[in-house]
């Protein structure tokens, strides 16, 4: 089986504040990490190869520093990557972001099933995965939360939904977006990492792309345009309480009797 | 393509200006500055580095769509077996407010096997015309399938802005149809509005910050966004129905698909905070797990549940499905109280609209106090078993 697993390299810590004067962003530190979504995604495609053989490939969209999340999978047991980068593709929303990688994704190779993490934690849309499918034109599970086995040119697994869990047959190529709940991620090994710190990559610039019109990619592929970003504000009329922790309880009592969430 | 010229020659401090890019996209080199693939266009630098260091070259201006080709709000009918989730209501209720705005009409599309004679609700809640394609093939959520008739309903309708209920199946068929027709989705919108010339002003926290972002879709037809159930207010249900109801052809090659349901396993009903009039809120304020006891216990006797903030499940402390916000569930309960909780936006976003909002926290600061109705400045150690006390003893003195 080729699969293929789609990881995102997000900043290490969310803690990202306007200044509410400047409207500058405040950032703290700007380590980064893999989307801890895609862990699931990847540990995903290695127990599928356990299983069944194959290949599992990592493919990544980002600036040259997001190399590091392929070694990362190196280190858990990826096979080979390729990292897509072009200051073309910068400023790329969701459409811009899934046309890219699917056009990264054939250039990479054929694959049967395609594996991406529910969501990110820094684009946080959970949308990629279904779009890349489609630009692709091959189905697409989201939310899988078991795959129950592989067939000959095709996949059964679990969907989660609200009330029910939908069982679900998908022809090879496919792609699934996992949930968190499909599987524990291992941890790298240190040997994989001394193993593959130097192995080669695969690195796609706008060149490569089969498609070169380059309205396509990047900001000005992109259909969305963040006109202004601010903190939040609020409308809520307030009251502040204060006092000893005493007086506190009794206000705060007061209120909810009053409010008729404590009968009496 | 739009880009960003950098005028070293302007620049003072290098440094200092890297550090204004919030995406580290900005690499000073031996007092030289570039600008690698991590930017997001957000022109920052431009706006708040030395006047002139970093210019914005617009493009060439692209052709510019006709907007007055594409009319109406149209909503996507959620439904399970054709009982109509509730976030459709909601959803229909913006639309109704929006499409007032620009005077065009509400459509609702509605996509299900034995589904006809759920239509006419639809009518009572706003819907000008309800667009319906009831097929046997369409009795479970076939992604390829519900995309076509999707993609057929835009063809033939024209729409200029869809709305989407982000539940798990409306989350993965508006991408796809998204890209289909290479247009902009905006995910868990929180706020929507819209423009005279019919663009859809689309708020939502973004950048995984503290931020909001106000987006729009400037130069594409149909615009969408996807909201989450409870962020809207759902409309009354109105006895008059003037809308009308009309039957969506499709080629039964359109509804080939690749996937196949085997079947359908219902889950055990399980107690969720989705419904809960009263939640208590447990944040990283809480030093141990076993402090949650006395959190349950100010639950029990309010008659409601406990939640969390995200840090707690990843603890373990919590089940994921009692996380509250962005990416855990959206509640709006009639009271909440938060305990210990920072009030991120992520998390702020999945109960801002509670109808009470009691936050407790010993951080005068802490941005949890803009979002609450009252703040209580204090100790949740302190504070909390007093209350459990008082309540118990009926406000008596003890
Ligand atoms: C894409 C994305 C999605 C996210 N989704 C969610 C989500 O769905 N839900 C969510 O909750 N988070 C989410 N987060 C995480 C979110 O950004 C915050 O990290 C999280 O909400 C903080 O939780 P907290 O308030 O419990 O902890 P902290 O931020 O650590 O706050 C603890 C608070 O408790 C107060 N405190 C400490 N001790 C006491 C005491 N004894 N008495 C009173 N007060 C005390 C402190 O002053 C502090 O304000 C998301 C993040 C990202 C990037
Ligand atoms: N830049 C990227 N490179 C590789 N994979 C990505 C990228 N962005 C998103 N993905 C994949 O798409 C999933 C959903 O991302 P998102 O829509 O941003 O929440 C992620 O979990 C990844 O598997």
């Amino acid at each position: 089986m080729k699969i293929l697993v789609c990881i995102k390299q997000v900043p290490g810590t969310n803690k990202v504040e306007v200044d509410e004067k400047t409207g500058v962003l405040k950032r703290n530190g700007t380590d980064s990490k893999m989307n801890p979504y895609d862990l699931y995604a990847l540990e995903t495609g290695l127990r599928l190869k356990e299983k069944y053989g194959g290949t599992v490939s990592v493919i990544t969209m980002g600036p040259p520093q997001a190399k590091a999340v392929l070694y990362e999978a190196f280190a858990m047991g990826a096979d080979n990557g390729a990292l897509i980068t072009d200051r073309k593709f910068g400023g790329a929303d969701v459409l811009a972001t899934s046309r890219t990688l699917s056009q990264g994704i054939r250039r990479f190779g054929s694959f049967d099933v395609i594996l991406c993490g529910l969501q990110t934690t820094d684009g946080d849309t959970a949308q990629v995965g279904p779009e890349v499918a489609e630009l692709l034109d091959i189905p697409s599970v989201c939310n899988v939360q078991r795959i129950e086995k592989a067939e000959q040119g095709s996949i059964i697994v679990d969907m989660d939904m609200p009330h029910d869990i939908e069982t679900i047959k998908a022809a090879f190529p496919c792609l699934l977006t996992v949930n968190k709940d499909i599987c524990q991620p291992r941890l790298p090994s240190y040997l994989r990492k001394q193993q593959t710190m130097k192995k080669d990559i695969d690195i796609y610039t706008f060149s490569d792309m089969e498609d070169k019109d380059e309205e396509k990619y990047g900001l000005t592929g992109s259909p969305t345009s963040v006109q202004r970003i601010f903190p939040p504000i609020s409308d809520k009329v307030q009251e502040h309480l204060e006092g000893t922790s005493r007086e506190l309880a009794q206000k705060i009592y007061t209120t909810l009797k009053q409010k008729k969430f404590i009968a009496g | 393509m739009a880009k960003l010229l950098i005028h070293q020659e302007k620049i003072t401090d290098a440094k200092a200006l890297a550090m204004i890019c919030p995406f580290g996209a900005m690499q000073e080199k031996d007092g030289r500055l570039s600008i690698n693939a991590g930017c997001r266009m957000c022109r920052l630098c431009e706006k708040k580095g030395p006047k002139g260091a970093i210019e914005y070259v617009e493009d060439k201006k692209a052709p510019q769509i006709d907007k007055t080709k594409w009319r109406g709000i149209a909503v996507y009918v959620d439904h399970v077996d054709g009982s109509i989730h509730p976030v459709t209501y909601e959803l229909l209720g913006k639309a109704k407010e929006l499409a007032g705005k620009i005077k065009q009409p509400v459509y609702a599309l509605f996509i299900g096997s034995g589904i006809k004679h759920k239509a006419e609700e639809l009518l009572h809640y706003g819907a000008d015309k309800v667009y319906i394609c009831d097929k046997s093939q369409l009795e479970y959520f076939k992604i390829e399938a519900y995309t076509s008739v999707f993609e057929e309903f835009i063809t033939k309708i024209k729409p200029a802005a869809i709305l989407v209920g982000a539940t798990p199946v409306g989350r993965q068929l508006a991408p796809r149809v998204a890209a289909r027709f290479g247009t902009g989705l905006t995910a868990d919108c929180t706020i929507l509005d819209i423009k005279e010339n019919t663009d859809l002003v689309q708020i939502r926290p973004a950048f995984g910050g503290n931020i909001m972002a106000e987006i729009l879709t400037p130069n594409t037809r149909p615009q969408m966004a996807t909201v989450r159930y409870k962020i809207m207010d759902a409309p009354k249900w109105s006895d008059t129905a003037t809308g009308t109801v009309h039957e969506l052809a499709i080629s039964d090659e359109k509804l080939k698909s690749r996937i196949q349901v085997l079947g359908v396993t219902k889950k055990p009903k399980e107690k969720t905070i989705d419904g809960a009039d009263v939640i208590v809120v447990a944040g990283r304020g809480i030093k141990k797990k076993d402090d949650l006891k006395m959190l349950e216990e100010l639950a029990d006797l309010l008659g409601g549940q406990t939640a969390s903030t995200r840090p707690l499940v990843e603890a373990g402390w919590m089940d994921p499905k009692k996380q509250i916000g962005l990416s855990g569930r959206t509640v709006r309960p009639k009271l909440i109280i938060t305990c210990g909780v920072s009030g991120s936006v992520q998390f702020v976003a999945g109960m801002n609209h509670a109808d009470t909002i009691f936050a407790i926290n010993n951080d005068p600061k802490a941005a949890i106090f803009k979002t609450a109705n009252y703040a209580v400045k204090a100790d949740i150690y302190d504070v909390i078993p007093e209350l459990i006390q008082k309540i118990k003893t009926g406000g008596k003195a003890l």
